[in-house]
């Protein structure tokens, strides 16, 4: 136990050793660098690159195992963004948005411009207030109005938005022509094309639309068991499905991808200097 | 010699230059009196209140120039303008480009703001056939007055009522249909049946149960769905007595997951278990939310990890930690580019809709049932409308899909 001790303090030793040499060796380069803004800058810039590395590599350190470098970057971080996010509520939602329309001396002690007295802000504050209850042990039950109130407005208004958006719309973008512009079989064959705004590729899209519109909804029925006809098409509903995942997979990954080589530029050439 | 071959020269160049100059102001003058002409006004300028909005606009038609793109081809664009009275003054409102003949003037709603449109205030166009040369132009007559003004009803949305009341419909008649102890048959699903399975893995191993809420707010559906899950897990938690850890991203998610859960624990006949540390906030920032419980999960070991509601990029991370930490994963979201990455990482995965028919499936109350019911009735009622439309559309017939035109 003492012997792993002994091993975690040489570590941490190594690594504060490291990083402070690599501070100082980046401020030297800061200040030779055609950018240079004076000495204490290069020391600053030099300070916030080293930590922003050294904040990544304990993030990434995580891929071997938990570690008191993560911990360490993961409680930071934490810790600093739950401080920030309170911070950018209680500026922009209460004192950005409320107080201008509740209150002239508020927003005169806030050094906000008073927007003039809305009665309709009121209803949000007393949500809040109402929501704020629960901290009470005898009164709590009342933070479940503001709650209701939340959940079975935006349900109401959900509701709305997705039969328009998923239903309605989805069942008219449903209405394609499976042969498109066809003008017969000895036409159809003599104009073959495999581009991908012909006739053919055109078609064939729309047969994939259709067909797998029609398998993917069988899928989702709940009210009956997947069996003969009606189990063969959930099949074929699970498999466009899947292959549409498939494709959104790889295309998602490409996305993460970038993400990556982003953090190892920011690695091997803000901080190493490694590459131009 | 030489003072004379340079007197010539100057000469010359004195002779030319202003040659040269005139010539210049010739041509120029030329151009000139070939753009000043005047183009002919736009005509029949028209404006109405915009049809189906909420007021604090004004939409204007008129008959293009007869020389925009055509006779002189001097117009180049037309400016709309607008004023409180006939004799003005007007402001520009819109540039637009040639061949425009309508514009929608939208104004601001906020009397507070610099662009504030007056509703029932009378108003006056004129709209302003433009040339290259700033200085020649031709105005419209001037058209007014009109006045704007907010509708109570859309008649664009009318076919999203008539959908809205027949879906309400179903859903109050199949709800009352299982109040008065129809049995309604839901097929099985193997993501939510595992979930039993799971939670008295948990129990055996002696280690605790992580659910996550995701990234939604307490107004997201996928979230509301999950806190009918929630509930069951925590109910059948409390009567196994295991422990339940739930980290939340939204502090309101956090105050509705709290209610949820003490809710479940006093259903379970164990209301003095329930401890308001089950359910924590951690913070509103994505990837520090995941840093935090990926961390948890690597700390605590739990045996099962719950992931149901919605989630963005951080789905794969937590469930690629979950897997390495040897947990059983079960996860359920409507987001379609998420579910790949739980398909991959997880035991069972609830595919979008899924995780909606799970509360149903889990609860069997009436209220869920008769909904999940009435969504399957609604998804009939698509099959049948597509198939229509379909055979509508090969035949040449277009009225059908008029019918699902919805307005904004």
């Amino acid at each position: 136990m003492a012997n792993s001790k002994r091993i975690s303090a040489i570590i941490l030793i190594i690594v504060i050793a490291t990083f402070l040499l690599s501070w100082i060796i980046k401020a030297f380069n800061l200040e030779g660098s055609p950018n240079n803004t004076g000495l204490w800058f290069s020391i600053r810039d030099a300070f916030f690159i080293t930590i922003a590395a050294f904040l990544t590599l304990a993030i990434f350190s995580f891929l071997y195992k938990d570690n008191p470098y993560y911990k360490f970057a993961e409680h930071l971080f934490v810790g600093i963004s739950a401080a920030y996010w309170m911070c950018v509520g209680f500026w922009s939602t209460l004192i950005g948005n409320l107080v201008p329309n509740i209150s002239s001396s508020l927003s005169t002690f806030f050094r906000v411009p008073y927007k003039g007295l809305h009665f309709t802000y009121f209803v949000p504050l007393i949500l809040g207030i109402i929501l704020l209850m629960r901290l009470s042990s005898k009164r709590g039950w009342i933070s479940r109005w503001a709650l209701a109130w939340i959940v079975g407005t935006t349900s109401g208004l959900n509701l709305i938005r997705y039969l328009r958006t998923d239903f309605i719309s989805q069942v008219s973008n449903t209405f394609i022509p499976l042969l498109v512009d066809w003008k017969g079989v000895g036409p159809f064959f003599s104009h073959f094309s495999l581009s991908s705004t012909g006739q053919f590729a055109m078609t064939l899209s729309n047969w994939v639309i259709f067909i797998g519109v029609f398998c993917g909804l069988i899928y989702f029925f709940f009210s009956k068991e997947h069996k003969g006809i009606f189990g063969t098409a959930s099949r074929v509903g699970i498999w466009v499905l899947m292959i549409t995942f498939g494709a959104s997979f790889g295309y998602t990954v490409m996305g993460r991808v970038s993400l990556l080589v982003g953090r190892l530029t920011y690695l091997f050439r803000d901080w190493l200097g490694l590459i131009s | 010699m030489k003072l004379k071959i340079l007197s010539i020269f100057c000469s010359l160049l004195l002779g030319i230059v202003p040659l040269a100059i005139a010539q210049e102001n010739a041509d120029t003058a030329s151009v000139d009196s070939t753009a000043v002409a005047s183009p002919a006004p736009v005509s029949q300028l028209t404006a109405v209140d915009t049809d189906n909005d909420h007021g604090h606009s004004i939409s204007l038609k008129w008959e293009p120039s007869p020389d925009d793109g055509a006779g002189l081809k001097s117009v180049i664009g037309y400016e709309v303008y607008r004023a409180e009275s006939p004799g003005g003054p007007f402001v520009i409102r819109a540039a637009l480009p040639s061949g425009a003949s309508s514009h929608i003037d939208v104004g601001a709603k906020e009397k507070e703001s610099g662009d504030y449109m007056a509703d029932y205030t009378d108003y006056y166009y004129k709209v302003r056939a433009i040339t290259a040369d700033s200085l020649v132009y031709s105005d419209s007559d001037v058209f007014g007055p009109v006045q704007c003004y907010g509708q109570w009803f859309n008649t664009g949305r009318i076919p999203v009522l008539v959908f809205v009341i027949g879906f309400m419909c179903t859903t109050i008649l199949l709800i009352q249909k299982a109040k008065s102890g129809a049995k309604l048959f839901v097929r099985r699903l193997a993501g939510i049946e595992a979930v039993d399975e799971a939670i008295g893995r948990a129990t055996e191993m002696g280690k605790p149960i992580l659910y996550v809420l995701g990234l939604g707010t307490a107004a997201d559906i996928a979230t509301i769905a999950s806190y009918t899950i929630l509930g069951r897990v925590a109910k059948k938690v409390a009567e196994y007595q295991t422990r339940l850890i739930v980290p939340c991203y939204d502090p309101i998610t956090m105050t509705v997951a709290q209610e949820t859960v003490k809710t479940a624990y006093a259903d379970a006949g164990r209301p003095d278990d329930y401890n308001e540390d089950m359910v924590y906030f951690v913070t509103q920032s994505q990837f520090a939310y995941v840093a935090a419980v990926n961390g948890t999960m690597l700390r605590e070991r739990p045996a099962t990890n719950i992931y149901m509601g919605l989630f963005y990029a951080e789905s794969l991370i937590l469930a690629e930690t979950g897997a390495l930490a040897g947990s059983i994963q079960i996860s359920g979201t409507d987001q379609i580019a998420q579910i790949p990455f739980f398909i991959v990482a997880c035991d069972y995965t609830l595919i979008g809709e899924e995780l909606y028919a799970a509360s149903a499936y889990l609860g069997r109350e009436p209220l869920l049932l008769g909904s999940l019911k009435a969504q399957d009735y609604a998804k009939a009622a698509f099959i049948v409308l597509a198939v229509i439309g379909f055979l509508t559309i090969n035949f040449g017939i277009d009225w059908f899909k008029q019918l699902f035109y919805i307005s904004n």
